[in-house]
């Protein structure tokens, strides 16, 4: 399943999405950025409330497929234009971070 | 007394996110420019560059401080100061045992430059320092405590490593005297709907990552400062952050 698919599937809002190719291989959850640079993998999903610049710079650290902000967390404008210079997909939905889990659990089976 | 001008948190090129132009003798320079009498230097969970930016700021005329912003395990940042050089070098030692070990990537985060008095790059930390350590918001007061020196939570109000934004609260129930703003001019609506901030000092520093964003002089201190030594004044002003007004 790729970050566009993923996207569609679940009605996300994209707020980034500069390479909706990307396939999604597995998926992470964590709202703390160094429990996240140490846990998430490449090609992840990573679902977080984080709502701040750190996410884009853990996003490009970790090489996650996407980023999913959960409960509509957005990011601010200054931050999505790093996000798309630095060329990350970043989601967002107004399901809670549990829920979210579920259903991109779900698809990727 | 006499008021002293301050600025109690910095970063130097050691901070991955501080710019690489974030020299010892930059900051200490430019802070003198700028008015600033007492000057803390506080990177990321180390203070390998405070035995440069002290002898930066005895080139500059500036009192120096050595401190850290320290992050907790709940990713709150604390800005720590320390009544000496060596203190705070100690605290240094204490708290790399404690961090946790994400290696840095300098293309995306930024370099960790280690200084000298020249401004010299003689080393660098391998290991992204801003990443949280096992100490928690709780532990924090009695470990720099037992350093000789004293801690408040930096910048409540933002998102990231801000106390309030993170814990939804001021902590009722760890020992702060004094808590740093920003912004100064919000002051008063955070006094308001977190009534605990009114019986603290409020420190409004720079937290400046780039030599850009210090700051004029603007908020001071009164300070104890007779008979008249820096040593002294690191005294006097760890006493009055770290006791209620």
């Amino acid at each position: 399943m790729t970050a566009g698919e993923l996207a569609q599937e679940l009605s996300l809002n994209i707020l980034c999405l500069p390479h909706p190719e990307r396939e999604v291989t597995g998926g992470f959850a964590g709202d703390l950025l160094s429990w996240v640079m140490g846990g998430a993998k490449e090609g992840d999903a990573w679902v977080t409330i984080m709502s701040n610049l750190n996410v884009v710079a853990v996003a490009s650290l970790c090489d996650t497929a996407c980023v999913v902000l959960a409960s509509d967390t957005v990011l601010d404008e200054k931050d999505l234009k790093t996000a798309e210079e630095k060329e990350i997909n970043v989601l967002n939905s107004p399901l809670p971070e549990f829920e979210l889990c579920v259903k991109i659990g779900e698809l990727l089976k | 007394m006499n008021p002293y001008y301050y600025d109690l948190h910095t970063h130097s090129a050691l901070s991955p996110c501080g710019d690489n132009a974030m020299t010892p003798n930059s900051l200490a320079g430019m802070a003198s420019l700028a008015g600033i009498q007492v000057l803390a230097l506080t990177d990321h969970n180390t203070a390998k560059n405070c035995k440069a930016f002290f002898a930066a700021c005895k080139r500059y005329g500036v009192v120096p401080v050595g401190g850290m912003e320290l992050t907790t395990a709940e990713e709150i940042h604390v800005v720590c100061l320390f009544p000496t050089l060596e203190a705070a070098l100690d605290f240094d030692s204490a708290v790399e045992k404690r961090r946790m070990k994400i290696e840095n990537k300098p293309e995306i985060f930024g370099d960790q430059l280690i200084m000298d008095d020249e401004d010299n790059v003689i080393g660098t930390d391998p290991w992204f320092l801003p990443a949280a350590t096992e100490i928690s918001l709780a532990e924090a007061p009695e470990l720099v405590r037992r350093h000789g020196g004293i801690c408040y939570p930096a910048h409540i109000e933002r998102p990231a490593g801000g106390v309030i934004p993170i814990l939804g609260d001021f902590p009722p129930d760890v020992p702060f005297a004094s808590y740093e703003l920003h912004d100064m001019s919000l002051r008063a609506e955070y006094e308001e709907k977190f009534p605990v901030l009114k019986g603290l000092n409020c420190v409004c520093s720079s937290d400046a990552h780039y030599l850009e964003q210090i700051r004029d002089a603007e908020h001071s201190l009164m300070l104890d400062d007779e008979p008249y030594s820096s040593a002294m004044l690191r005294i006097s002003l760890l006493k009055r952050l770290g006791n209620k007004p």
